[in-house]
């Protein structure tokens, strides 16, 4: 006989009784329309706030915001952020600098040599545990080891506390998206006999380079508005950067930055001070929103792989 | 009612009369048929090959020879363990960490399987085409100029020449000749699978292990990678591991049929294909199950 099975023959059963629609599509009705309010109001209260930092950030931009330092007198009219900005852009840079190629190779750890291995899985639990660390305590840290010891602050300080920040997330987002190359294309690298660091820059990383802009992006958005690692670290300051060393310098003393200069005119009694910190926060946002679709151009250029 | 279980053909009472679907047609001037096995020369030879996935086996003592410029097909249900035994050849399993072979399989007088085994040398030596064409993220010239950089020291006239070359064996130069700066993977799939072809011949192989390679593309393109096989086995040693036995009895010379991980029977793919001596390779032949 052939192996091919019988149908089954269906056990005795009464017939089914429909169950009525009408509670199902009431249902239906009532989590769409909750589901709507959520997401109104949601966007209600993003809107409000998006439109307060507008209304009130937009007065405070004019030539001099762009282009002033910090007033020295609160009762002045004039100044602005310029300093704070510069300061800004170069204490994250400095903490891109630091962590993106540790958290990029942290990543390609994770991911192609790791695994499942036992430190793998704990350097995974780790950075777990430090992506969920407030950041004021980053920056206390960063004081204890940096701020304290040299007798000073400095942009430094602020940078490696920023860039502590960073490197979990980079490492993370740097591991999830080398697994998403398919395994075939490892396969294909070491079956031409090319060893595993050539097969993991040359071919995975290159296969995934449009999600690793996209995570080191996501990385530095991700500090970009922190506030409280630098209260500890680059303080602020009323004047330019002059260099590297030096007490006005990155390495030597407290650099200008916009969160912390937010912080300050929002403290402040003056209204002309409270009119910079909304110029400041609207700046913050404008930047961030920049990255952000900066990041968005990217991935989509990094789907074509 | 008598329980009936489709996948255990072993278990087909005698007496009964069956319909024997026609036999697969075997093209004449395969090799297989004439030839005396024995006084071939191995260019890969198995013995008692063992295979695991963390605790679980895969392959049970598997014992074969790959005759030198021969195209030995590899059939068998899924799962049998025909892509995991073509996977060993060229220890390309390593990637997994709980993935072990114990066993022997001798090439070029050593046991591969050996931790001294130098695996880039290996791996020059078997290339591998893939189920999936995998073209690397670079342009079509760079992909089959890959494992010649990686290989040899080159000219960039010598380069071109032998990446020229190498399109041309994979029958795709035509195709391609004008798009060598474009990505790889902008070809059609067919297209990339030739590619994928290219490059692993343009490092010189000796064996090219092919893990079902038709399977993820159109019957068009599938008949020209069978061309090419037949094209390719006068310069070196094809194992090809098929799901589809039309494919096999086209191709191959000499065919290996797996079952649960081993080897059920191996023989000239004339005499497998037209009177199979065991049981459970005519009824998969005959597409009884599997």
């Amino acid at each position: 006989m052939s192996a091919v099975a019988e149908t089954p023959q269906a056990p005795p059963m009464a017939p089914m009784r429909r169950r009525s629609v009408t509670g199902r599509k009431a249902a239906d009705l009532v989590v769409k329309v909750f589901s709507w309010v959520g997401a109104l109001f949601g966007i209600a209260v993003m809107a409000f706030v998006l439109y307060e930092v507008m209304i009130r950030g937009l007065k405070a931009w004019n030539v001099a915001f762009f282009t002033q330092t910090w007033p020295l007198d609160p009762m002045s009219t004039s100044g602005g952020m310029a300093n704070a900005i510069v300061g800004t852009i170069i204490i994250t840079a400095g903490a891109a600098l630091i962590a993106i190629p540790i958290g990029f190779m942290a990543g390609v750890y994770l991911a192609e040599y790791g695994r499942n291995g036992r430190v793998a899985t704990s350097i995974r639990m780790v950075t777990n545990v430090v992506m969920g660390v407030p950041s004021i305590i980053v920056g206390v840290f960063a004081f204890a080891i940096l701020v304290k010891p040299l007798q000073h602050y400095s942009g430094f300080a602020g940078s490696v506390a920023l860039a502590f920040l960073m490197l979990p997330v980079m490492a993370r987002t740097t591991e999830d998206i080398l697994n998403l190359v398919p395994n075939e294309l490892r396969e294909s690298g070491l079956a031409m006999g090319a060893p595993r660091w050539r097969v993991t820059l040359r071919v995975i990383c290159k296969a995934a380079r449009g999600g690793l802009i996209t995570g080191a992006t996501l990385a530095v958005v991700r500090v970009a508005g922190e506030t409280a690692p630098l209260l500890f670290t680059a303080l602020s300051s009323p004047y330019w950067i002059t260099g590297l060393f030096g007490p006005g310098g990155y390495f030597g003393g407290p650099v200008a930055n916009m969160t912390k200069s937010i912080w300050d005119g929002a403290q402040s009694p003056y209204p002309h001070m409270q009119a910079l910190a909304w110029g400041g926060a609207l700046f913050i946002m404008v930047f961030i929103l920049g990255l952000n679709i900066l990041v968005r151009l990217l991935f989509q250029r990094g789907k074509e792989w | 009612m008598v329980d009936t279980k489709v996948d255990e053909p072993t278990q087909i009472q005698d007496g009964e009369a069956m319909v024997v679907p026609p036999r697969l047609e075997v093209a004449e001037d395969r090799r297989g048929a004439g030839e005396d096995f024995a006084s071939l020369a191995d260019e890969i030879t198995v013995r008692g090959l063992d295979f695991f996935y963390g605790k679980e086996q895969a392959l049970f003592g598997n014992t074969i020879e790959f005759k030198k410029n021969r195209v030995t097909a590899v059939i068998g249900p899924s799962g049998c363990g025909k892509s995991t035994h073509l996977r060993a050849l060229n220890r390309i399993f390593n990637l997994y960490r709980d993935q072990r072979a114990s066993g022997e399989i001798m090439f070029n007088g050593t046991n591969i399987l050996a931790k001294e085994t130098d695996l880039l040398e290996l791996r020059r030596r078997i290339g591998m085409i893939f189920q999936k064409p995998s073209p690397f993220p670079m342009s079509v010239f760079d992909n089959v100029a890959y494992g010649l950089r990686q290989h040899y020291r080159l000219s960039r006239s010598e380069l071109s020449m032998r990446v020229e070359h190498a399109l041309k064996r994979s029958a795709i130069w035509d195709e391609v000749k004008h798009k060598l700066n474009e990505p790889g993977n902008a070809l059609s799939g067919g297209q990339q699978q030739r590619l994928c072809i290219a490059r692993a011949i343009a490092a010189e192989p000796d064996v090219l292990l092919m893990d079902e390679p038709c399977s993820a593309i159109d019957p068009v393109a599938t008949a020209k990678i069978e061309e090419l096989i037949l094209e390719l086995k006068d310069k070196y040693t094809i194992v090809l591991v098929t799901h589809n036995m039309q494919q096999a009895a086209r191709v191959s010379d000499y065919t290996a049929f797996f079952f649960q991980g081993r080897i059920i029977e191996f023989g000239s793919t004339t005499n497998i294909f037209s009177c199979p001596t065991e049981k459970q390779t005519e009824e998969y032949i005959t597409g009884r199950f599997g």
